[in-house]
């Protein structure tokens, strides 16, 4: 048989998916604990372990491929010169390269902020600023002062090319690598290289950095961070391979412990006559809203979605949702067991899918000239998307998981929202969409029929619509 | 300032047509004949908020910013935009405005001393020539090369 290993470095499991490369289907899945802090090849091999048991036995793998989000994920710090633009652009290469974004500044550094720099420790800075020929002043000034800082971390440049040398020079202790600027001209977005630079560093310094490299000996590497194994899993989903097409534009949510990650695949173009206005979208979007997290940040979703409204969404009172709050934040790891729990956790996923996707995709507004009105579009018109995934085990792992995914769907008392209006909801139950964009760098035919066979489609169920008539 | 020579032969202007103003047409010719004379043009088009403009100007590094306006709210959108300018460390870029500055029928003179009141170095009435604004932009650049250079 041919078969391929999926591996997974999460934070708190290392999760494997053993795949039949001619049936194109799962063969077996399992999962240990995260060692990366101590060993990786621990949580490894009793993965491996837990695998062999339920398979009888191990077959030969011919790829043996891993991402990671273990150890922090890819912790990075992004600068850039004007907020909403060269600063934006860089947080958006960085966020789609898949990294957690710990910081974001723009303008020229003060003295303070690279000690907040020094302090927050990042795994790669991203440096930008200027369009090409544009300024140079400050992006020069902030090279210098990062220069005369301890800071240790690998720097992507994707600033000006017109100040690169100058860049390159004065950054000539650090490791370096300059790449293309991630605004060459005013308000286009070039954020492919940047990212390409960012995963480069990965492969080459964080893996070794993170201690993630002694996993060789049972894996051929670990070469991307988890988000963009996702992402990339849903863009082959959404564009398909040569031999087969995809099921078109895409939208994936996975509300997680600390973070509600959020990956649309798609043009976002608006209908004709809307005037879009601020940056260009990029086509493959990640967004990490770090306020809606199910256990680590429970006590913010509350605050986005209120307290009342929450109550009502779990029937439960908004005293009982507070006291389960603050039990969740005294334990985090702790997971719902009484019914009232588990009414909380669900009104929780509800609220985050809704508050996640909502600030993913654009929104249009209608703007008053003397000679009438015209719409504009800020962001990704996301209405006409074809497919909707949910991942993460808020979703999977929910009675009734189309309660939850059916929240990204636009409403109709929030016209001015670009939210999916019809898209076919799927269900990632078998936490595949990682492993296929892993195995997609190697077999993307056989990634592609994998991720179509396995990704469950949704419908709603009518025993839970009624068990929640107040919806 | 200090960027490469050969980024910086041309001189870089941002163009757009300001407030909730959709008249397009002449701000493109405008952008297409400053273009043609040589000019690296950003142009923002219309629907441009004021901020937007000074964003642009930063980025770019840009040496003036031409605004249009052509629905007569012109004074009310520009207020300040010198000051802003000022404010976001562009201190010697050009300001111009043109277009269909006020409501009704004002003598330009008086129209042309409020807005260069307001901090920009030009107005242009309706009907201004395009030769005219480049030997304006030729003149206020050589000024202020003049104005930099040492002695």
């Amino acid at each position: 048989m041919n078969a391929a290993l999926l591996i997974d470095f999460g934070s708190t499991y290392t999760k494997l998916r053993a795949v039949d490369l001619d049936a194109r289907r799962l063969i077996g899945t399992a999962q240990g604990p995260s060692t990366v802090a101590r060993d990786v090849t621990i949580g490894m091999n009793a993965a491996l372990a837990c695998l062999e048991r339920r398979m009888g036995a191990l077959p030969r793998f011919r790829y043996r491929l891993a991402c990671s989000s273990a150890a922090g994920g890819l912790r990075m710090v992004t600068v850039g010169l004007v907020r909403e633009l060269t600063a934006e652009a860089a947080r958006r290469a960085a966020l789609g390269a898949g990294a957690k974004v710990v910081g974001t500044y723009a303008y020229r550094l003060t003295a303070r902020d690279v000690d907040d720099i020094l302090a927050l420790a990042p795994d790669i800075l991203l440096l930008a600023g200027g369009t090409d020929g544009g300024n140079s002043a400050v992006t020069t000034a902030n090279a210098g002062a990062l220069a005369r800082s301890a800071l240790s971390c690998p720097i992507v440049y994707a600033g000006n090319r017109a100040a690169a040398d100058d860049v390159r020079c004065l950054l000539a202790d650090k490791r370096v690598i300059v790449t293309d600027n991630v605004m060459p001209e005013f308000n286009e977005l070039n954020i492919e290289p940047a990212r390409a630079a960012i995963r480069r560093v990965f492969i080459d310094h964080i893996v070794h950095a993170k201690g993630m490299d002694r996993a060789r000996v049972a894996c051929d590497g670990v070469i991307m961070p988890t988000p963009v194994a996702v992402m990339e899993g849903a863009r082959l989903v959404a564009e398909g391979t040569a031999g087969r097409d995809g099921l078109g534009e895409t939208l994936v949510v996975d509300p997680g412990g600390a973070t509600t990650d959020v990956h649309s695949i798609a043009s976002g173009a608006g209908t004709a006559g809307a005037v879009p206005l601020g940056l260009p979208e990029p086509h493959m979007k990640r967004t990490v809203e770090a306020d809606l997290g199910m256990r680590h940040n429970a006590s913010t979703i509350a605050e986005v979605a209120g307290i009342e409204a929450l109550a009502r969404d779990a029937g439960l009172s908004a005293a009982q949702c507070t006291s389960l709050l603050a039990a969740i934040a005294s334990d985090v790891e702790r997971l719902p067991r009484t019914a009232p729990e588990r009414a909380l956790d669900r009104a929780l996923a509800r609220a985050a899918v809704k508050t996640a996707v909502a600030r993913h995709c654009g929104t249009i507004a209608t703007v008053y000239t003397p000679t009438g009105p015209v719409t504009v579009q800020h962001g990704k018109d996301l209405s006409r998307i074809a497919a909707v995934i949910g991942t993460g085990g808020a979703i999977v792992a929910a009675p009734d998981p189309h309660a939850i995914l059916s929240r990204v769907l636009a409403d109709a008392g929030e016209p001015f929202s670009l939210r999916p209006r019809a898209p076919r909801l799927l269900l990632d139950s078998h936490y595949v969409l990682y492993a296929c964009g892993l195995l997609a760098t190697a077999e993307p035919e056989a990634a592609l029929e994998l991720a179509l066979s396995h990704l469950a489609p949704l419908s709603e169920d009518p025993r839970h619509e009624r068990a929640h008539a107040s919806d | 300032m200090s960027a490469h020579p050969a980024e910086r032969a041309r001189r870089t202007i941002v163009t757009g047509v300001i407030g909730s103003d959709t008249h397009i047409v002449g701000n493109r010719i405008l952008s297409m004949a400053l273009e043609k004379a040589g000019y690296k043009v950003v142009a923002l088009g219309a629907l441009t908020p004021m901020a937007d403009f000074i964003r642009a100007a930063i980025e770019t590094d840009a040496d003036a910013i031409m605004v249009s306006s052509l629905y007569g709210q012109g004074e009310l959108d520009c207020r300040g935009f010198r000051d802003h300018c000022i404010e976001a460390g562009l201190d010697e870029l050009l300001l111009y405005i043109g277009g269909n500055l006020v409501v009704g029928k004002q003598d330009w003179p008086s129209v042309e001393r409020r807005f260069l009141d307001m901090g920009f170095d030009r107005a242009a009435p309706p009907g201004t020539r395009m030769e005219t604004v480049l030997a304006w932009l030729e003149t206020d650049f050589a000024a202020q090369g003049r104005a930099r250079a040492p002695g």
